[in-house]
């Protein structure tokens, strides 16, 4: 039991506390990141698209 | 903790923005087409790659950065980025840009993109930046690949033409930069990194200037010759040859002092322009298509 109370003590200690300004800084960058992957996706359709060219509908079924 | 535009900053948008033009001009005069899509995506792997090399030149660069007033306001000196942030995100950036240029585009481009990046990290910042005045002479062969990479992603290879246009940038570099030198000198001298004219003094800097001017605008007049422009971008190019040639010659004959100050000054922000009009002009005549067309055509009974 009072192992258990210290083993919390210290994890609360580790924690690092994100003040309102960081989170929202972190919050910048995850929505930087989701965006530039979800560019990386798009090119990576299109410029596949691009390459096959009418190539996608000539394939027999 | 830095927010997105803290990271943005680390790819050094303002070089950025030269290095995406030359390397416009390299697909645009190659010969043989290239589909818009793949030209753009070339082109944003060439950006991404740069970006990510100007990432690791800064993450490698933080202690100097740190005490020169040009670069004290980058993110890892003042402390929005901290070093490791910087390294991790240039890394991948690397990594990304080449990969995504050899799986979409090719891989001699992304060959030569990846060559590029580790010239500017490890030939120019880690070794050549802090030991040698020929830094910049050397260093600046990174800067001059943009346009040799777009070439190669339109037809997949090097040629002689697209040498020509590396060796453009090339020989613009050292003037460019010692002229910042010259007026920057003591940001130089107090952290130690051995610009010409900390090292061999202004006397001789402006000397080389000179040199080097009078190398380059020979080299620009190439593309003319070689028949990869025509006369438009030929007579034009002498033109501002002239023009970089008389500011450099000023340069040279100014007494070390605030005038010295003033011609370096002057010779800097025109080379800026004179390198940005040089691609200017082989991509107006392009999209015109007067690339082929001579004097002859151009001025009757020539």
């Amino acid at each position: 039991m009072t192992e258990e109370n210290d083993e919390g003590r210290r994890h609360e200690i580790e924690t690092p506390r994100w003040t309102e300004e960081q989170l929202k800084k972190r919050r910048q960058r995850n929505l930087a990141i989701a965006w530039t992957l979800a560019g990386l996706i798009a090119l990576f359709f299109v410029v596949t698209i691009v390459k096959l060219g009418g190539n996608v509908a000539n394939r027999p079924i | 903790m830095g927010n997105a535009r803290d990271f943005f900053a680390l790819l050094k948008p303002r070089v950025m923005s030269l290095v995406i033009f030359t390397a416009l001009v390299g697909i645009a005069v190659a010969p043989g087409g290239i589909h818009p899509v793949i030209a753009f995506t070339a082109l944003l792997c060439i950006a991404v790659g740069a970006g990510a090399s100007g990432a690791l030149n800064m993450w490698y660069d933080a202690d100097i950065d740190a005490k020169m007033a040009r670069t004290a306001n980058r993110p890892i000196p003042a402390g929005r980025v901290t070093p490791s942030e910087a390294a991790g995100f240039g890394a991948i950036l690397s990594v990304f840009s080449v990969m995504t240029m050899g799986v979409l585009v090719n891989w001699v481009a992304a060959a030569l993109l990846a060559f590029t990046i580790f010239f500017y990290l490890v030939i120019y910042t880690m070794w050549l930046k802090r030991r040698t005045p020929q830094n910049i002479v050397i260093g600046g062969a990174a800067g001059a690949f943009p346009p040799m990479i777009g070439w190669a992603a339109v037809t997949g290879g090097v040629s002689i033409e697209s040498a020509v246009l590396f060796l453009i940038i090339f020989m613009w570099t050292p003037p460019h930069f010692w002229a910042l030198a010259l007026f920057r000198n003591e940001d130089y001298r107090k952290v130690g990194v051995p610009m010409m004219p900390v090292v061999a003094g202004e006397k001789e800097t402006r000397r080389q200037i000179m040199l080097y001017s009078l190398a380059l605008v020979p080299v620009t007049l190439l593309p003319g010759i070689l028949g990869f422009a025509g006369a438009l971008y030929t007579g034009a190019c002498a033109a501002l040859g002239a023009g970089f040639l008389a500011l450099a010659f000023r340069v040279w004959r100014t007494e070390a002092g605030p005038a010295q100050d003033k011609a370096a000054k002057g010779l800097f922000a025109y080379s800026i322009l004179y390198l940005f009009l040089v691609f200017s002009l082989l991509l107006a005549e392009k999209m015109l298509g007067l690339e082929g067309i001579g004097a002859r055509a151009l001025v009757p009974g020539l």
